[in-house]
């Protein structure tokens, strides 16, 4: 399925539109914590974009890359060329993360719940999983300690979940305060990135509840996709379609190709 | 003069031995290749394997049958998609069953430092509300006996060998790295034996030349081994790139068990070793790896006579 811009008459693919939603999102934002795939993009482009000043640290060890290509994985040696600095992992995580220095981070998983919990360990049982997922990672420690946390997922019903098969990352728990009470330093999850709608949390329940509606796409889509009764924010409006300067940097991106 | 080179053949027949556990680390850098295929080669058998990534090299290491055991913190091939030989060994038991124990990135990473510096334990701010302490009982939580929060615990990690890929070290094991430097210098620490392995051996001059870049001291090394383009397919900073198009290989070919075992039996078990290994690459795709220059100017350290 692709979109079509009725301004400007642009079209574009699912995820071109999570990419340009999760940039637009960074603005303002100092560091945030890349993870690999889509999160990799759209920093990368709100450092061309909406966030010039962004520096992007990586959980492989790297503090202000400037990448002169689109980075393969977290690990690319094109990070390390012409980064402000490169650090132990150790440091990284105990210093950076833990020190309370990373503002926002973006993160994904294979499943979500109301909360914004996330599993990336399996689907089935832990013990005889019928997928075996790749775990952690740093995405704990991560979801934990950042101060805030966007979410960026496809809207798929076998993701939004009503209960996770595993709990990897912490969201807001059980709701309300459970988090906050639970000693953890971080917001916890505030955005909630999807191809269809954007969510955030701004309830007593903190509970995940839809604000608006990728362009053309109706609320029975959403519901569609989503294995509870999902909330609805008081009003609910249409996110602005992708810029076609946007999805030009995009797909520059994509291209394996960075702007200078 | 210590000298404390050995072949790579000589320096695995001497170090790893069955039932150990080993680590070989590196994050997506570094990853000590021509040291697993060797250990393939000598046909070691349960092995705990520990990494931070298993990333293909533990893949390929626990479909050729040398472990047991795996203690990790994520299971991916970086960038691509999912280890399917250590999906087949946890789903399915095949080719054998493994057991794993798992962590977070951080909780890794604490437990070479507790290993390393004789800590019982090592206090970090993860693991709150999720299901991975349920799953394995080594990651706890305290109370502060100061009271002012509670924390998670995680256990000390000594791996019996350490292997580790670097630019260039002396012939004492001084070793010099640059680029990511992951969990190098704990893991090496935290360990009983040493094994550097290194893209080119330099006099100690060298290294006393240029201090700072000095991430092991020879006095913790056992043993030193010369391996150019040791760490293919992954990269080793300004030496080479990774080379993805085996990455991607990788994930194609080993979808399939027979086609696995057949790709090991090529290019491990009927190669010598990790020379005749890239002389059956061949030099084009040494060619396609080799990165421009981005060369950092030298320093002023100054002489203080």
């Amino acid at each position: 399925m692709s979109y079509k811009n009725s301004a400007n008459g642009a079209e574009y693919q699912p995820d071109e539109i999570m990419i340009v939603a999760a940039a637009r999102a960074l603005e303002k934002a100092r560091t945030v914590f890349v993870g690999v795939g889509l999160p990799n993009i759209a920093c990368n482009l709100a450092r061309h974009t909406v966030a010039p000043d962004l520096e992007l640290i990586y959980e492989s060890g790297i503090y202000g890359a400037n990448p002169a290509r689109l980075p393969l994985s977290i690990g690319d040696p094109t990070l390390v060329t012409g980064a402000l600095s490169v650090i132990p992992m150790a440091d990284l995580f105990g210093l950076y993360l833990q020190g309370g220095l990373v503002e926002v981070a973006l993160v994904g998983g294979a499943q979500i719940d109301r909360f914004g919990n996330l599993n990336t360990s399996v689907i089935g049982s832990y013990t005889h999983p019928d997928i075996r997922l790749p775990g952690s990672g740093g995405a704990c420690e991560i979801a934990i300690n950042a101060q805030r946390i966007f979410i960026i997922m496809h809207l798929k019903k076998r993701a939004f979940v009503e209960k996770l098969d595993f709990l990897t990352s912490p969201g807001h728990l059980h709701g309300s305060d459970t988090r906050r009470k639970s000693g953890m330093m971080g917001a916890g999850p505030e955005l909630i990135i999807t191809d269809k709608a954007l969510f955030n949390f701004e309830n007593e329940e903190r509970e995940m509840q839809l604000t608006s509606l990728q362009p053309g796409v109706t609320l029975e889509q959403v519901y569609a996709e989503i294995g509870w009764n999902v909330k609805l924010a008081g009003t609910i409006t249409e996110a602005p379609a992708p810029a076609s300067h946007e999805l030009r940097l995009v797909r520059a991106l994509r291209a394996g190709k960075l702007p200078a | 003069m210590v000298d404390k080179c050995l072949s790579l053949r000589e320096a695995i027949a001497e170090y790893v031995h069955d039932g150990m556990s080993v680590a070989i680390e590196g994050f997506t850098a570094f990853i000590c290749f021509a040291a697993g295929h060797e250990i393939i080669r000598q046909r070691r058998r349960d092995l705990t394997l520990i990494r931070m990534t298993p990333d293909l090299i533990y893949d390929q290491m626990v479909a050729a049958g040398t472990a047991r055991k795996l203690v990790f913190s994520y299971l991916g091939n970086p960038g691509v998609g999912p280890l399917h030989c250590l999906r087949r060994a946890i789903e399915n038991g095949v080719p054998t069953p493994l057991e794993i124990e798992e962590y977070s990135h951080y909780g890794m990473v604490g437990r070479y430092i507790a290993g390393a510096t004789h800590l019982p334990f090592f206090p970090l701010q993860s693991y709150f509300g999720s299901d991975m302490p349920v799953v394995n009982e080594q990651i706890k939580f305290i109370e502060s006996p100061y009271g002012n929060g509670s924390v998670a615990l995680v256990p000390p990690l000594t791996p019996d060998v350490a292997i580790i890929h670097a630019q260039r070290a002396d012939r004492k094991g001084n070793t010099q790295l640059w680029g990511l430097l992951g969990v190098q210098k704990e893991v090496a620490f935290a360990a009983k034996k040493v094994i550097v392995v290194v893209e080119e051996l330099v006099e100690e001059a060298v290294i006393r030349s240029d201090p700072n870049r000095t991430l092991i001291p020879g006095l913790i090394v056992n043993a030193v081994v010369q391996v150019p383009y040791g760490a293919y397919p992954s990269y080793v900073q300004g030496y080479y790139d990774r080379d993805n198009v085996f990455y991607l290989a990788w994930d194609a070919l080993s979808r399939d068990e027979k086609r696995t075992q057949a790709w090991l039996e090529e290019w491990v078990y009927n190669v010598k070793d990790h020379a005749e290994y890239l002389r059956k690459l061949g030099s084009e795709t040494l060619e396609r790896i080799r990165p421009g220059s981005a060369a950092a100017p030298a320093i002023e350290y100054g002489a203080y006579e």
